[in-house]
């Protein structure tokens, strides 16, 4: 990548980071948790966003960080107070940051009047018109040049000057200086030794030379006082075109200095120019091609973390799972040759398995992120719900370290997203009905993650009013969900809600909304070998649990054989395997049936029927059931031919080079070398259940 | 776009030609990424006919055309003789199963007429050119239509 | 050349813009991440030539160029000060501390190279 590309990329990574942090550090203001450094971390963010966005020309969001930033400084300086309300306007503004950071980055659009409505606020809190003459000043480091008048003087320059003590402390040296000097034109140099002391009273740090530099006429006065620059004006003794006095320079000379001193500041306000930072940017890609890599390993060794490529990294998963898969296919063929009855075989075999199996696990774990950078966008989201509804709402996030497969992380941010929406639109009541109801008007949700038996479990819980079962089921059976007479459990009530077709919002909400019911939702998170559910106590709020892999690279399933085929069922739809006996089997129609399965009945599903492979189903008795589960129609029984066994399989996609298939989740590479279909469970079971009655899968759930 | 237009400029193109179901046909060799021999596919389940399924090519899933159904022609059973044309297709990679290949022509773009303006769906969709070479009628395929297309997402 | 700069900056664009142009340079780079870190490394990595940001976390930049100055083998070594704002009060704020020059920040990384030959030479 080019190497300024690729900074920027590491700048927006770096801004999302800070952008992250920010709001992290308002939200404990507003809690009332943090202290003068909180203040402090939130100005550093801004100003590091500020200085990075200069350096790429985004000028937009210069302009907005410097506004933002002068409001933080007056705040850490303790000249302006942190009150509730300055927070709010803080947190709205960090909003904006982000929103502009995003459209830098090509992402989103900004609303230009929301970004001035901010500045405004922003500008307001510290005292209007102060933030107006913001020092954009020092923007640039470029020469300046100044032309003195039009009628400049044709005398020569006569420049004294001398160094302290301190300056040659601070690491200046006057051969530098002269050096310089020398740059802007031929002079003539004098050295005036006269101060110094006798060798014995001599301070062998001390400074007692000065010198007397004669410059070329055209010599702008601008260029010698930037030789200085860093050394200070007050090493210069005086400064005079020839003529002058120097000891005690004319007056007309030191007038001169004054206005100059003003031109020099008006022409550092101008604002840098894009295309001379442009310019500097292709100076720099240019640089950079030199002996790089002395600097990134000197960087490696100053902290106990690398950063590598995440290319690098996804590479070596994707080599670690050829490695898994070759390992398979040899393990096979070893026994196929069968010399497996030496123990030293078997045995190296197993230690080759454990080994690989311990090397995809590291793997794994490198590429695993902290869920906090999904979770980190949320407040703000919270926010602008409750803010369009008019409900008082506070987000309590935790688990935010919870890591997760960096596949998976991609792909929670909607589901996330859409179960909060939902949790404060339609779980939490007005805050009229909150006080009506005793609560307090400020409603929580809680989002939270953490690790379950190999999976990770996000719950989303607020504290409203709870599901309204009593309606939820006459919604169901208004819609022909579920059959009048059907006796449901609470629980079987509740996530009604997941059943295609069903919305509790009278009026679908702009929210909520886009059309976007909880079955879209579930489907989403299903689609991941998720699962979700609902449990709701009334009147006292809701809670979502999903839980999901904690990677989509792996996957344990269950080898089965059915019509000719081999396919892998996920491990975590599978409840339990059986061979059922006759008398278990229940014909219903001309091909339906079902078996009874502890009590109840559950359909029976050929999956090389359903598959397409034959068109009459095996006899169930010759064949093994799964019993699986799907949270859309509960339980089914998979026929299949016969199980091979379980495996750790690597998740191969079919849409890569061709498209999603019916009933089939992924594709895997077995040991023989040949691809085996993943099924798809919940779409398995979903088809098989539109020919049958909604009241019989309740039934039979 | 990867396909040559046969109708503007004069290039020298070099194509790899196969038989199947006893015509020729022909693609640019720049979209071949390899040939290899036959291997029995994993049917895909409510897929077109000339889906044969997949295969696993050194770790890619990829999946295969039986190009004599998807043109209309009259198909045979994969044999040993039968081999897979590995082609890049809009950033997919497929496999296209044909009898056999039988060598690789190099042409002039000049020397590549347009199709017969036929009804013929096949033709109309499937063919970009034909050149004589010999006494045979060489078909260049239009590659881009070969797959079925892309489902709606489900929502 | 071969000159060995130390980079002090908590943003991690600073540290990869200033390594880019520094070692386009010629230069050796070393990178410390804030104020405190840059007096640990310092030892280490020996800089003839420091460059650091003012405003960061744990160590400020101001406290950082003090320690650098307190200690004996360093007193001498070119400072530069890299911060978005200079005005007079920062830079005597700065000078007072003990650096060398400033420059300020988005930077030219062939100015940023000239400033760093200048006050190294």
């Amino acid at each position: 990548m080019d190497p300024m590309e690729s900074i920027k990329a590491t700048f927006f990574q770096e801004c999302d980071e800070l952008l992250g942090d920010m709001e992290q550090s308002l939200l404990a203001l507003e809690a009332g948790e943090g202290d003068s450094d909180t203040i402090n971390a939130v100005f550093r963010a801004v100003h590091s966003v500020k200085g990075g966005a200069g350096a790429f020309g985004f000028e937009k969001l210069v302009g907005f960080a410097h506004v933002f930033e002068t409001t933080l400084d007056a705040m850490r300086s303790g000249t302006l107070d942190v009150t509730p309300d300055g927070l709010k306007v803080l947190l709205r503004a960090s909003d904006v940051l982000n929103d502009l950071v995003q459209n830098a980055k090509g992402q989103g659009a900004v609303d230009e009047s929301r970004v001035a409505t901010l500045k405004e606020e922003l500008e307001a809190m510290v005292g209007g018109g102060e933030a107006d003459d913001a020092p954009e000043e020092d923007w640039g480091f470029k020469p300046i040049t100044l032309e003195i008048g039009a009628a400049a003087p044709t005398s020569e320059w006569t420049l004294r000057f001398k160094l302290t003590a301190k300056m040659f402390a601070n690491g200046h040296e006057a051969h530098l200086l002269l050096n310089e000097l020398a740059r802007l034109g031929p002079n003539e140099v004098c050295l005036d030794a006269s101060e110094l002391p006798d060798f014995e009273t001599i301070d062998p740090e001390g400074a007692y030379f000065s010198w007397t530099v004669k410059l070329p006429a055209e010599t702008a006065e601008a260029d010698i006082r930037d030789v200085f620059d860093f050394v200070g004006d007050e090493s210069i003794i005086s400064l005079a075109r020839e003529g002058g006095e120097l000891e005690a320079p004319a007056p007309p000379a030191s007038a001169e200095i004054i206005d100059v001193q003003a031109l020099i500041r008006q022409a550092k306000a101008a604002t840098p120019d894009a295309s001379e930072l442009k310019l500097a940017a292709e100076g720099a890609k240019e640089a950079a091609t030199g002996n790089k890599d002395s600097g990134v390993e000197r960087a490696a060794q100053a902290g106990a973390t690398i950063r590598v490529d995440l290319d690098r990294v996804d590479n070596l998963i994707n080599l670690v799972g050829e490695l898994v898969i070759n390992q398979a296919m040899l393990a096979q063929s070893v026994e196929d040759s069968g010399i497996t009855r030496s123990p030293n075989v078997v045995n190296r075999l197993q230690e080759f398995e454990h080994l690989t199996r311990e090397i995809q696990d590291c793997v794994m774990a490198i590429r695993a992120q902290p869920v906090k950078s999904v979770f980190q966008r949320m407040p703000r989201l919270v926010r602008e719900i409750a803010a369009s509804t008019g409900k008082q709402v506070r987000l309590v996030t935790d688990g935010e370290a919870t890591e997760v497969d960096k596949t998976v992380i991609e792909r929670i941010s909607d589901p996330i997203t859409h179960m909060l929406r939902n949790a404060v639109d339609h779980g939490l009541e007005s805050t009229e009905e909150r006080i009506a109801a005793g609560k307090p008007a400020e409603g929580v949700v809680r989002l939270a993650a953490f690790h379950r038996s190999g999976r990770i479990v996000i719950e989303v819980s607020d504290d409203g009013k709870g599901i309204n079962r009593k309606r939820v089921k006459e919604i169901a059976v208004n819609k022909g969900l579920i059959a009048p007479e059907v006796d449901l459990s609470d629980d079987e009530v509740d996530n009604l809600i997941f059943l295609p077709g069903f919305s509790t919002a009278t009026v679908v909400s702009n929210i909520s909304g886009r059309g976007v019911g909880m079955d879209v939702v579930k489907r989403s998170i299903q689609a991941l070998g998720g699962r979700i559910a609902i449990s709701s106590i009334p009147g006292k709020g809701s809670t979502f649990t999903m839980s999901l892999p904690l990677t989509l690279a792996v996957l344990d399933g269950m080898v089965v054989m059915g019509g000719d085929q081999t396919f892998v069922a996920p491990l975590t739809a599978i409840v339990e395997t059986l061979k059922p006996k006759q008398g278990d089997i229940r014909n219903l129609g001309p091909k339906g049936a079902v078996i009874a399965v502890r009590g109840g009945y559950v359909p029976l599903i050929d999956v090389g029927v359903a598959l397409g492979w034959r068109t009459h189903a095996i006899d169930p008795t010759q064949g093994v059931i799964l019993l699986v589960e799907s949270e859309i129609g509960g339980r089914a029984a998979l026929l299949v031919d016969a199980i091979q066994g379980q495996r750790q399989v690597v998740i191969k996609s079919l849409e890569a080079n061709y498209q999603k298939v019916d009933a089939v989740a992924a594709a895997t590479i077995l040991g023989d070398g040949r691809v085996a279909l993943i099924l798809d469970i919940d779409e398995i079971i979903a088809s098989k259940l539109r020919d049958v009655q909604p009241a019989r899968m309740l039934e039979a759930s | 776009m990867n396909e040559p237009n046969a109708h503007i400029q004069d290039q020298e193109m070099e194509l790899v030609s196969f038989r199947v179901g006893e015509q020729d046909f022909c693609v640019d060799v720049k979209c071949v990424r390899e040939i290899r021999g036959w291997t029995q596919a994993t049917p895909l389940p409510h897929s077109p006919d000339y889906v044969c399924g997949v295969i696993n090519l050194r770790g890619t899933v990829l999946p295969i055309v039986e190009l004599a159904t998807r043109l209309g022609l009259t198909s045979s059973p994969p044999s040993a003789r039968s081999v897979i044309i590995v082609v890049q297709i809009s950033g997919r990679v497929v496999g296209l199963l044909v009898d056999e290949v039988s060598e690789i022509l190099v042409s002039s773009s000049k020397a590549i007429q347009p199709p017969p303006d036929m009804a013929c769906f096949a033709v109309k969709t499937f063919i970009n050119g034909i050149l004589s070479v010999e006494d045979r009628m060489i078909s260049l395929l239009i590659l881009d239509e070969l797959l079925p297309k892309l489902q709606e997402e489900a929502a | 050349m071969g000159l060995k700069v130390l980079t002090v900056d908590d943003s991690r664009v600073m540290r990869e813009m200033l390594l880019m142009a520094l070692t386009g340079a010629g230069f050796e780079v070393v990178q410390a991440e804030d104020g405190q870190h840059g007096l640990e490394v310092l030892p280490g990595a020996a800089p003839d030539v420091i460059i650091t940001d003012i405003n960061m976390p744990r160590m400020d930049g101001f406290g950082f160029i003090e320690g650098v100055r307190r200690t004996e083998r360093y007193r001498g070594t070119p400072i530069l000060v890299l911060s978005t704002e200079f005005d007079a009060a920062k830079k005597t704020r700065a000078r007072e501390a003990g650096a060398t020059g400033w420059i300020v920040k988005p930077f030219d990384a062939e100015k940023l190279v000239a400033a760093v030959n200048r006050v190294a030479a």
